[in-house]
């Protein structure tokens, strides 16, 4: 199989340097007995306006792939870049910077502050970094999700989709260089999942937005520019212009032989 | 279940190690006072029921003071004679009779010629009684004194003032000073405890001639022969000596004296009371703030369990179980940690002077209220959030993040709404009823019920208050203060439980100070309006002094008048009252009198002169005739002479010092008042005014700057203790809010996790929850003043009648305990911040 980096990407941008990349990333937990490989030497490549999904067994280590890519988590060995920065030469203080001007994350749930309203909630990292909201760029992304009548709503008003989707207009708001987002359908019934889904694919489109999404669901990968299978913290295959019966056809065959 | 509950307990260590450390803070505050207060008590009781007689016969009192044992005579010398000694030994049934002598104001002189200081207690001269059957005192070491140039003292007083067997050891009694060598020091009553008062002790005839009547007993102790009641001997005595005596049983006498005690000291009893009360209460609240937040946290879990298939019932009682399980190991420690609180007083009160060397008390009391406080409060504070938590249907519980369900505060406006105007009610009612007694009481319930009316409206207030104060933090701190305040009033039910703690302490503190500083004032604008004299010769304390002094001061070149004022106790037309003896002829030079009618003549021959408020409220006017039963039982018939406004040094009325001696008061000024020639130099007579007095190291030479400054040390003095005391409360309370803000700290470890991820870092992070905090703090701090403002402003006017005229309320200082409001936000902060900052970001978000 080629590898993975030699694969040209298509849509958008050819010549576009990758967003973020890999170099033979690793992570390892636990000593000993319970020592788990959960990454193996990972290449990776995300292009610059590209939407990847990451799909993979319960275990295979999707989320530690995100975690590492994204600064959350120290790697082992190997190296992480987000554009031209190497992750671990930064101490924390570096990091936090990096991900609150650079990245973007919506998890599976609890994406939001109680305390705060949507608006509030969108515009968080901006006021965390004590900056000025572009107030252009967040009038379109406001839109883009359909939230203007609920902005001053508190999480607690809204239901699980609409706060789904404040996740990504904060995760938006920023112009982040690339958004990673951790089963962001998974708590979500298959309309709302819709709705999320359909504003990161626009977001992609006419945006230019770089994301990442781990997902387990074949209908959600189909969203994506290209989906990566990983198993055993490998990544074993990728696929490009991804439908949903051919990713619900390459997963039967993980079932069929779990050590692609 | 049971096992789901130990397992439970274990795996939340650090929640386990705060809702403990609730408990146990709890506990040892109320079982440290409990523990001091006994001790207290102890040593006092110890002190005064001086007797081990069986049966006592002392000179009737004609009206009880109220103020026996605290220093304070009646000023009246009542004495039985010695003749009736060999009377009561000729009683059948009496086996040994002895008179014995005994009076304040007998003080030992250390190495240095400096009075030892006895903390405020008296100093006291006793006769030796060798009989141990009538004696109280037991020899340590050496022997019995005899004649008077021996002396024994109390073991406590002879080490304090490095004095050993054989030494030359000054006393001064209220007639003359007396060298003697010390040849014994002994231990009294029965734990040798005396509370830092002195004892020297001279053989009876020397110690009626030094500090005594020759000739004249302070009582009879007697014992009786085997096999005959106390009471009978009781009975027959009295038949023997008739009237005029006062004949008691050892446990009569023990329980009479107990009575005098626990009036005079009844401020300091009640004091440590009110203050264990504010312990149970503040401990109280942290307990029950740490338990709801506790279950609060574990709704999710516990409707896991109920989704399981367990009862409702059965949830309530694991939570049950589990807080009885922490409540008694919490109490137990508590109760522990309580011995070191009040080894912390007692130091405290010995810095003051009031040493109390018996051992710490340990009563059954302290035990039962330590364990009722941390088990009963505990399970109390587990059994309604639990009851709550049982009732959520599970789905509900475990459909989201936590379901902090928003109860109505309707009730608690109504309730606490009631109460506060109840409290503000009996505050005006304060002001407007004219009997000082009911004023002050009013005041009193109407605070208590003002602080438990705050108390409950606490949480609805929180809201409107935060959100307007904590306006500026979004300005001032950008995002953490945004949070900070949003954090601060999600949850406004804690938020009050956790200001509550910090109000209650800052709300007395302030109080108090508003009264010490309105008292300062007033004791120098009395001072100013009713003191003429350039000099005042005193002790500190007021205690009685010897006449001598004032002679020789008489006989000082420059010196124009001399006047002495003594104090007693006298019922005058039926109706107790302090009177002032003072000489008649120098009156006018030694105080500022405005005289309403009459004057000063009218104080001459059997005259009385009264204040403006006594006469009012009397009825008296000039050339009425009053009756005057003294506390010896001698009745003067006095006439009105003049009616004075209002002067402090003088009190509510005054008689002339010829009556007050004729009718038997004691030879003992209280007060002398110099007046310095115009036409001299007045630097001379100073410095032969002390030269005169430095003989007297009793009493001290003052002119009106350094008098008032004198009693305003006093003053300061009180309050610095009830400050201290305090204090501890303010801890407690501080100890409180870091119990809470660390449990907040868990409780939202994800959203501390969402927020690292998107970009806080880890100062913006713990300036977020010292911004939380500060904010919760400031509210106390703010509330407590309020209502330290009204509580110290209504007692100042309730008490105006009494001498605190002046209304004053030290801004600087109330902004000063704003200020350490705030600071205490900081530091209690310090630890949950960090705690957060530490949180591992993936753990953080990993939680569920
Ligand atoms: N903090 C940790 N300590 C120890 N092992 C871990 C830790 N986090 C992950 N692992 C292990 O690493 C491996 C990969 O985990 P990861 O969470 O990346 O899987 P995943 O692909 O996201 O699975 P899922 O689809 O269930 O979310 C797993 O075997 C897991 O047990
Ligand atoms: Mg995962």
């Amino acid at each position: 199989m080629t590898s993975v980096r030699d694969i040209p990407t298509q849509r958008v941008g050819v010549q576009a340097p990758p967003a973020a990349r890999s170099v033979r990333l690793t992570k390892v937990f636990g000593e000993g007995d319970t020592r788990v490989v959960a990454l193996d030497a990972v290449d990776v490549a995300f292009r610059a306006g590209q939407f990847t999904a990451i799909m993979g067994p319960s275990g295979s280590g999707k989320s530690t792939l995100m975690h590492c890519m994204a600064g959350l988590d120290a790697v082992t060995d190997g190296h992480a870049h987000i554009g031209d920065t190497e992750l671990s030469s930064l101490n924390d203080r570096q990091l936090t910077m990096l991900r609150r001007d650079k990245i973007g994350f919506i998890f599976q749930a609890y994406n939001l502050l109680p305390t705060l309203t949507a608006l509030e909630n969108i515009t968080l990292p901006m006021d965390i970094a004590g900056r000025r909201p572009d107030q252009a760029w967040l009038d379109t992304v406001i839109d883009t999700v359909g939230l203007r009548p609920r902005l001053n709503h508190r999480p607690s008003e809204l239901s699980g989709g609409q706060q789904q989707r404040v996740a990504c207009a904060r995760a938006m708001a920023n112009r982040p260089e690339i958004i990673f987002a951790d089963e962001p359908t998974g708590n979500l019934d298959s309309k709302s999942g819709a709705d999320v889904l359909a504003f990161l694919r626009r977001s992609v489109m006419e945006m230019g937005q770089t994301i990442v999404m781990v997902t387990h669901d074949p209908v959600a990968a189909s969203y994506a520019d290209r989906v990566l299978f990983l198993a055993d913290g490998r990544i074993v295959d990728e696929m490009l212009s991804p439908t949903r019966e051919r990713v619900l056809e390459r997963m039967k065959a993980f079932d069929r032989q779990p050590e692609a | 279940m049971w096992h789901a509950t130990l397992r439970n307990l274990l795996a939340h260590k650090l929640r386990l190690a705060l809702s403990g450390l609730a408990i146990v803070l709890g506990v040892a505050f109320v079982s440290g006072t409990m523990i001091f207060t006994d001790t207290l008590g102890k040593t006092f009781e110890n002190l005064f029921a001086s007797t081990s007689a069986d049966v006592n016969v002392e000179p009737a009192s004609a009206f009880d003071s109220g103020l026996a044992g605290t220093g304070e005579g009646t000023g009246a010398a009542s004495t039985v004679p010695e003749s009736l000694v060999d009377t009561v030994r000729d009683v059948d049934g009496v086996a040994a009779a002895a008179g014995f002598v005994r009076t304040e104001g007998v003080y030992v002189l250390d190495g240095n010629g400096n009075v030892l200081d006895t903390g405020g207690a008296p100093g006291i001269g006793i006769s030796w009684e060798p009989d141990p059957d009538l004696s109280s005192s037991t020899l340590v070491d050496g022997r019995a004194p005899r004649g008077a140039a021996q002396v024994a003292l109390d073991v406590d007083s002879a080490e304090k003032a490095g004095y050993t067997l054989g030494d030359t050891v000054t006393v001064l009694t209220t007639g003359p000073r007396v060298q003697a060598e010390l040849v014994g020091t002994f231990s009294f009553g029965d734990s040798g405890g005396s509370a830092g008062a002195s004892l020297a002790a001279f053989e009876t005839r020397a110690a009626q001639e030094l500090f005594g009547t020759p000739g004249q007993f302070s009582g009879i102790g007697i014992s009786t022969a085997d096999g005959i009641a106390e009471e009978t001997v009781r009975d027959r005595v009295a038949a023997a000596i008739g009237d005029g005596y006062d004949v008691r049983t050892a446990s009569e006498q023990a329980e009479a004296l107990a009575g005098d005690f626990e009036e005079g000291l009844a401020f300091v009893e009640t004091f440590l009371l009110a203050f264990a009360g504010i312990a149970l209460f503040v401990g109280t609240f942290i307990i029950l703030n740490t338990f709801s937040m506790l279950v609060a946290q574990r709704t999710r879990e516990l409707a896991l369990l109920r989704a399981l298939g367990a009862g409702r019932a059965q949830v309530t009682r694991s939570v049950l179980a589990e807080a009885l399980v922490l409540g008694i190991v919490g109490s137990t420690l508590g109760l522990a940690a309580g011995f070191g609180v009040a080894t912390g007083l007692r130091s405290l009160f010995g810095q003051f002077g009031l040493t109390l060397d018996g051992g710490l008390v340990f009563a059954t009391d302290t035990v039962l209220w330590s364990y009722a406080v941390g088990v009963l409060v505990t399970l109390m504070a587990a059994y309604l959030p639990a009851r709550r938590a049982a009732k959520t249907p599970p789905v509900a519980a475990m459909r989201d993040d936590h379901v902090s369900v928003e109860r109505s505060l309707r009730r608690r406006t109504v309730f606490g709404g009631v109460l506060t105007a109840a409290g503000v009610a009996a505050m005006v009612g304060a002001f407007i009823v004219q009997d000082d007694g009911t004023a002050a009481s009013l005041v009193g319930v109407g605070a208590l019920t003002l602080l438990l009316g705050t108390i409950a409206l606490s949480p609805v207030i929180a809201r409107p208050f935060l959100r307007g104060i904590g306006a500026v933090l979004p300005r001032l701190f950008g995002t953490s203060g945004h949070l900070a305040r949003e954090n601060a009033v999600r949850n406004p039910r804690r938020t009050a439980a956790t200001a509550s703690a910090l109000m209650v302490g800052l709300a007395l503190v302030s109080g108090f100070s508003i009264i010490g500083a309105s008292t300062n004032a007033s004791v120098d604008n009395s001072l100013d309006q009713s003191l003429g004299a350039d000099y005042v010769v005193s002790t500190a304390v007021a205690a009685p002094f010897s006449a001598e002094i004032a002679q020789e001061i008489r006989v000082i070149d420059g010196v124009e008048s001399v006047t002495q004022q003594r104090f007693g106790q006298a019922q005058l037309g039926g109706v107790q009252t302090s009177v002032s003896a003072v000489d008649a002829a120098t009156l006018d030079s030694a105080f500022a009198l405005d005289y309403l009618t009459g004057g000063t003549e009218g104080l001459r021959g059997e005259g009385l002169l009264v204040d403006e408020d006594t006469a009012a409220s009397r009825g008296w006017s000039v050339g009425d005739r009053v009756e005057a039963l003294l506390a010896n039982g001698e009745r003067v018939e006095l006439t009105v002479g003049g009616v004075y406004t209002t002067n402090q040094a003088l009190g509510l009325a005054v008689i002339s010092l010829d009556t007050f001696t004729a009718a038997g008061g004691e030879a003992l000024d209280r007060f002398v008042y110099v007046d310095v020639a115009p036409d001299v130099d007045a630097a001379a007579v100073r410095s032969s005014l002390k030269a005169t007095l430095d003989a007297y190291p009793v009493v001290t030479l003052k002119d009106q700057a350094q008098f008032a400054d004198e009693q305003k040390g006093q003053v300061d003095q009180l309050l610095m203790i009830i400050n201290a005391l305090l204090g501890l409360s303010v801890i407690i309370a501080v100890l409180g809010i870091v119990n809470t803000l660390a449990l907040s700290v868990i409780e939202r470890t994800r959203e501390i996790g969402l927020l690292r991820a998107i970009g806080m870092d880890r100062r913006q992070l713990r300036q977020m929850i010292r911004l939380e905090s500060v904010a919760i703090s400031v509210y106390g701090a703010v509330f407590g003043l309020i209502l330290g403002i009204v509580f110290g402003t209504g007692l100042v006017q309730a008490l105006a009648d009494q001498g605190i005229s002046q209304q004053v309320i030290p801004g600087g200082r109330m902004l000063l305990f704003l200020a350490i409001g705030a600071l205490i936000g900081v530091l209690a902060a310090v630890w949950p911040a960090r705690r957060a900052a530490g949180l591992k970001l993936l753990d953080a978000i990993a939680t569920t």
